[in-house]
């Protein structure tokens, strides 16, 4: 592992019961890196990006992230999930605070900043995320993309190292993609190691520095995005192209 | 060719068209009366009926409990030629209606709890401090009411037997609220605990309360439960009876908050874990603020029934409000006036359940989201 590596999984293995929903998961995450993860539903592209900061537990395999390997300590998950944000396709913004309080719940708990000094970093991320006139809504007056770009600033907040992004568009409207992708191009380009599991292949194309494609809870090819478009190794993942392009 | 080229813009920009009024049978008092009484042969047959209805039963009531009534206050019964209700008696017995047979002498006591819990109310109605201020005033207002009530450091002592009336029904059910929702909320969240004992003697503890009918908690907790305690150990009746209520009500508590508890979504706590939050930071501030916004109509329902449900003590000897009813309306001097002292009764507690719901209601249209 060297010192560029921020996630490596090795050897990840996960069952749902007597489902087996990730088989011999191999990855290693550099620092900046933007991997791109798609594949057919129930592949297990969301159920991977969930283990890396333990919403889901793996009962095989090795996950290290920034340096602290995931197990059943408390504190290693803790430690994780301070350097990981997360997305969530539902946006899962809580719904009895304002966007504010949202965004300012965690760093007042956890890093127990003081309540100003949270709203100050909170604003200037409303900014960044271009609402910082709807921070004194309730998320139900927001669109979806506007609670999208919010649920955004709310996982930057605690100033992630890595975030991971699972389905962010999925549940928006067409006309809302958009300012949501370019949220997510504007971090890409500032440097932010991000996992993405998306659809939106024009998005990937643009910003993935890597490719994933999973079927049946394996990767089954790990490529260049220019590669992995024009001229993927595996048939299985030009039959998903032709499917989806 | 300028001129023709603006023209033919002009005709395609998108100009929507303006709003026109809506006829006249659909708005104002017509068209509401239309719409909501005379909709259809059917409806139009149910208002008919409802207005005669009306029409027949509502004068004489008022007659009976305003026009023809006897509102003077003396200690003699009504003249008997007087048709409408004779108010007089319950003016005679008001005192012990409100506070049973607490000492006259000690009046101001009751009197004082009853202005600093009325002041309570206010502050809670409209609002005037913070929310988590009036939790905690609610929380400790039980032990200055009980102190002045009871008497004990300075103030001399009223025996318990002697509590009574309204103030024994707003005491047990307001103690039995305040004390049960906490309760009730520590047993939901037990129940869905992942310790397994935990969960079980939750679920033990709420299905065995619930599948007994109050009054045979109050019998167990007045008449059982001493011949269990050991010798020498004395927990007063009143004591009991209200422990009886809060086990009782915190059961049903409990049942109605797992309700809310499920509403809500595992993305909410999935979301709260990822940033971070530790687990019960998360029930704290993102699963019970919401569970409890979801269940509020429910949960004064539970408040308004517990407070109707108090009326049961009587059946092990404490003279609540409607005990009181009872006993005043069988006074040898004072016979025949059980109808007035039912009214009175009826109109007292519709008074304080109705408040209470209006109260609900004001809370959910406050915290909408």
């Amino acid at each position: 592992m060297n010192d560029n590596t921020i996630i490596e999984i090795t050897n990840l293995n996960k069952w749902f019961g007597n489902f087996h929903v990730l088989k011999n998961i191999n990855m290693t995450v550099h620092k900046g890196e933007i991997i791109v993860i798609c594949g057919p539903s129930g592949s297990g592209k969301s159920t991977l990006i969930r283990c890396i900061n333990r919403i889901e537990e793996h009962q095989k395999g090795k996950i290290i992230v920034a340096g602290t390997e995931l197990t059943g300590k408390m504190k290693n998950i803790a430690n994780v999930r301070k350097e990981v944000g997360m997305v969530f396709q539902s946006f899962d913004l809580f719904p009895h605070l304002t966007i504010l309080e949202n965004l300012t719940l965690a760093p007042f708990w956890i890093l127990k900043m003081s309540r100003k000094k949270a709203e100050e970093i909170a604003m200037t991320l409303l900014e960044r995320v271009q609402i910082c006139d709807q921070a004194f809504k309730m998320p139900g007056q927001l669109s979806g993309g506007q609670q999208q770009r919010a649920a955004i600033a709310r996982a930057l907040c605690m100033n992630p190292k890595i975030m991971l992004f699972d389905e962010p568009t999925s549940a928006l409207d067409p006309e809302m993609v958009k300012e949501v992708l370019d949220v997510i191009k504007q971090l890409a380009h500032d440097g932010m190691t991000m996992i993405c599991v998306t659809h939106e292949m024009g998005f990937a194309r643009q910003v993935a520095n890597r490719m994933v494609f999973m079927d049946q809870g394996e990767i089954v090819e790990e490529n260049h995005p220019e590669k992995f478009f024009t001229n993927p190794k595996w048939d299985r993942t030009q039959k998903f192209l032709s499917q989806i392009l | 060719m300028t001129m023709l080229t603006d023209a033919y813009k002009e005709l395609h920009v998108f100009k929507p068209m303006p709003d026109l009024p809506a006829p006249l049978v659909y708005v104002g008092i017509i068209g509401w009366l239309k719409e909501n009484l005379f909709s259809s042969k059917i409806n139009s047959l149910l208002t008919v009926t409802a207005l005669i209805f009306l029409w027949k039963t509502i004068p004489p009531l008022i007659s009976w409990t305003i026009i023809d009534a006897t509102w003077t206050f003396s200690s003699h019964p009504c003249p008997t030629e007087k048709t409408g209700a004779c108010w007089t008696f319950i003016f005679v017995k008001f005192r012990v209606l409100m506070l049973g047979l607490y000492p006259e002498q000690f009046l101001w006591r009751p009197i004082l709890a009853f202005a600093i819990f009325v002041l309570v109310c206010a502050l809670t109605i409209f609002r005037m401090i913070q929310t988590r201020l009036l939790i905690a005033f609610w929380f400790f207002l039980p032990l200055p009411l009980f102190f002045l009530i009871n008497g004990g450091i300075g103030l001399e002592i009223v025996e318990q037997s002697l509590w009574g009336g309204l103030m024994l029904s707003t005491g047990l059910a307001a103690i039995g609220i305040i004390m049960s929702i906490p309760i009730g909320i520590l047993l939901a969240l037990g129940r869905r605990s992942k310790l397994v004992v935990v969960k079980s003697l939750c679920i033990g503890m709420i299905e065995s309360i619930r599948g007994v009918p109050l009054i045979t908690i109050l019998f167990m907790a007045s008449v059982m439960l001493p011949i269990f305690l050991p010798q020498g150990m004395n927990i007063n009746n009143l004591l009991r009876v209200q422990i009886g209520i809060i086990l009782f009500s915190s059961a049903y508590i409990a049942e109605v908050v797992r309700g809310g508890l499920q509403a809500i979504p595992q993305g909410q706590i999935e979301a709260a874990s990822s940033l971070g939050l530790k687990n019960w930071v998360i029930t704290y501030l993102v699963v019970l603020p919401q569970a409890l916004h979801h269940v509020i109509p429910s949960l004064i329902g539970r408040c308004v029934a517990l407070f109707k449900d108090t009326s049961l003590v009587i059946i092990v000897g404490l003279l609540d409000f409607l005990g009181m009813i009872k006993a005043s309306a069988q006074d040898p001097e004072w016979l025949g006036y059980d109808v007035e002292a039912y009214v009175f009764c009826a109109l007292i507690y519709w008074i304080i359940c109705f408040s209470m719901s209006q109260y609900g209601k004001s809370i959910e249209r406050h915290n909408q989201w």
